[in-house]
């Protein structure tokens, strides 16, 4: 119970360096970020086999960040779990910063996947859960995108593709928030059945509250003979009243006085 | 030159158990002994091309050297993107293997002709292209290709091509291969991938003639051997292309953009498909035919080029 109080803590703290960063650089997609804080939070605290001392250690967990514009959430979290220095936050998005607005795995370490253009991830994750069969590791390959990115026909090529291969050692989360770039998710292309459609795939699904540490946790340490995808509902913007399934948050970051007003609701 | 290709995989993977073949649904007929010997380390993923570029780049990221083989269009253009991000950007070991250069499937129809490959793939940062023109260049390069750092395009032709290489030892990645050379010549004709046959034609024609010429198979394309190049500008007066290609952006684009910088100023030609699709209906043989890309046509143009 302390240690998810605590992560609750490390929650608020990471999105505090999210807005930090993209008030700083005055960079879009804060709500995007916002919305996968806990399951980033409870993967890089409490799940994933990792060493920040030897973050290309051959038997590491691996985690990819397919929906790349959330980013911001990614770098910091990495480093409040210590990959690097968090000073290195500050140059997110702006002139001679060293982390570009999508993720680029030679920025810092930790960082596994290059990643913003939307739909590859979950085929590279794929890619590396056969490597780790093949060398007979035993470590999971986990990976989030959004309820958009499932517009992707490269996603439904994975997600055909996974359970032919019987990948028990590879996690989809699918960071559900309900928008994207022009509006709600469900109006653009309707997912929906959503559950229904990836078990037709032949996928154990699991579907929880995304911002609930211990739905979160149980649901990734859930063991299963296929592959998994956690549908994971959660709130763009969570956490920051004002942004809170607001879709111009999708595209804003915050001004001086909408930052003060965040890191208050946060403290 | 496919079955080169997959003949020296299997004697390579045998040794080394980092390599995976991965195809999108391609290949019958050809793949199988891989398949029967490494079935640990082959992979039909079905028709999804992206989703085979991507999990190759996953393997690769996990230390394997991944062959990626289908059709040319299907493996360079289908999935360009997943290449520019998770093969090119992130340089992974990653080699994409193209069969049925230019008009090789000729009536299959334009579809299935690759005429933009080489321009496509040479826009990519950290791409080695590989565009062989028998078969010991395609046995040497490919056993290269293992300890190559990033990934690799292989431009193969289909089969049956006739081995035109003489040392084997001067084969190596990013190296010209020179075929013919004469102290004394003042043409040098550079050729890539599956144009030897009206290359190798028009240099004897041309010598028959009385007229010396070098002959020199490019098949690595980037990186270019610009020694190479620089030493014939040097040397030489009349400078030639051929590649069954577009025009634009292959083999006699690289030259030109080179001679256009430097200060030489030979008389220089590309010989090349024009910038258009194919709708005639006809083997690769009846297309060339159709666009002027022989022997005939391309010796006189050349002859018409010397002073």
């Amino acid at each position: 119970m302390d240690k998810i109080m605590n992560l609750e803590l490390v929650s608020k703290q990471i999105r505090k360096s999210i807005l930090l960063m993209n008030a700083n650089s005055s960079a879009s997609h804060s709500g995007t970020a916002l919305s996968t804080v806990e399951i980033l939070v409870i993967l890089y605290f409490k799940i994933m086999n990792i060493d920040i001392n030897n973050p290309k250690a051959m038997s590491r967990d691996k985690f990819i960040l397919s929906k790349g514009h959330g980013s911001s959430a990614l770098y910091a979290t990495l480093a409040e779990r210590g990959f690097f220095d968090k000073i290195l936050l500050n140059g997110f998005y702006i002139d001679g910063g060293q982390l570009p607005g999508h993720l680029d795995k030679e920025a810092v370490p930790g960082v596994e996947v290059s990643s913003g253009s939307l739909g590859h991830g979950l085929s590279i994750a794929i890619g590396m859960a056969l490597a780790n069969k093949l060398d007979q590791l035993n470590n999971h390959v986990f990976v989030m995108c959004g309820d958009g990115e499932l517009n992707e026909g490269s996603m439904w090529e994975a997600i055909m593709f996974a359970p032919q291969q019987s990948l028990n050692n590879l996690t989809l989360i699918v960071d559900y928030n309900k928008f994207q770039g022009y509006g709600v998710t469900n109006e653009v292309i309707n997912l929906e059945p959503l559950k229904e459609k990836f078990e037709a795939f032949n996928w154990e699904v699991i579907e929880i509250n995304g911002h609930n540490l211990f739905d979160i946790e149980k649901s990734l340490l859930k063991k299963v003979k296929k592959p998994k995808v956690i549908i994971a509902h959660t709130t763009k913007g969570k956490g920051v009243s004002y942004m809170e399934n607001q879709f111009i948050w999708h595209y804003k970051s915050p001004n001086d006085q909408e930052l003060k007003q965040a890191l208050d609701e946060l403290s | 030159m496919r079955n080169t290709f997959v003949k020296t995989l299997v004697k390579l993977a045998q040794e080394d158990d980092r390599i995976f073949l991965i195809t999108p649904d391609l290949g019958f007929s050809v793949l199988e002994e891989f398949e029967e010997k490494f079935p640990d380390r082959f992979l039909n993923v079905g028709i999804a091309e992206a989703n085979a570029v991507s999990i190759a780049s996953g393997l690769a990221l996990s230390g394997k050297i991944t062959y990626v083989y289908s059709i040319m269009p299907f493996v360079t253009m289908r999935p360009f993107e997943q290449i520019r991000v998770d093969v090119a950007y992130m340089n992974t070991n990653v080699r994409l293997v193209g069969v049925g250069a230019g008009l090789t499937y000729g009536p299959a129809g334009a579809t299935h002709h690759s005429i933009e490959d080489i321009a496509i793939m040479r826009a990519l940062p950290n791409m080695t292209i590989f565009a062989p023109s028998d078969p010991l260049e395609v046995e040497k390069i490919t056993a290269e290709s293992i300890d190559h750092k990033g990934p690799i395009y292989f431009r193969l032709a289909k089969k049956g091509e006739p081995i035109i290489s003489t040392e084997v030892a001067n084969i190596q990645i990013g190296k010209a291969n020179i075929i013919r050379q004469n102290p004394q010549s003042s043409i040098a004709i550079l050729f890539t991938s599956n144009a030897s046959d009206i290359a190798i034609e028009v240099t004897d024609n041309l010598e028959n003639l009385g007229k010396h010429t070098d002959l020199i198979s490019i098949h690595t394309i980037k990186p270019f051997d610009y020694d190479l190049l620089e030493n014939l500008l040097s040397t030489k007066q009349y400078i030639f292309s051929i590649e069954e290609h577009s025009i634009i952006g292959g083999l006699g684009s690289v030259i030109a953009e080179y001679i256009a910088e430097s200060h030489y100023n030979p008389i220089f030609k590309r010989f090349a498909l024009p910038d258009e699709y194919s709708h005639y209906v006809g083997s690769q043989q009846y297309i060339r035919e159709k666009y002027g890309f022989t022997k005939d046509h391309i010796l006189k143009n050349i002859l018409e080029q010397l002073v």
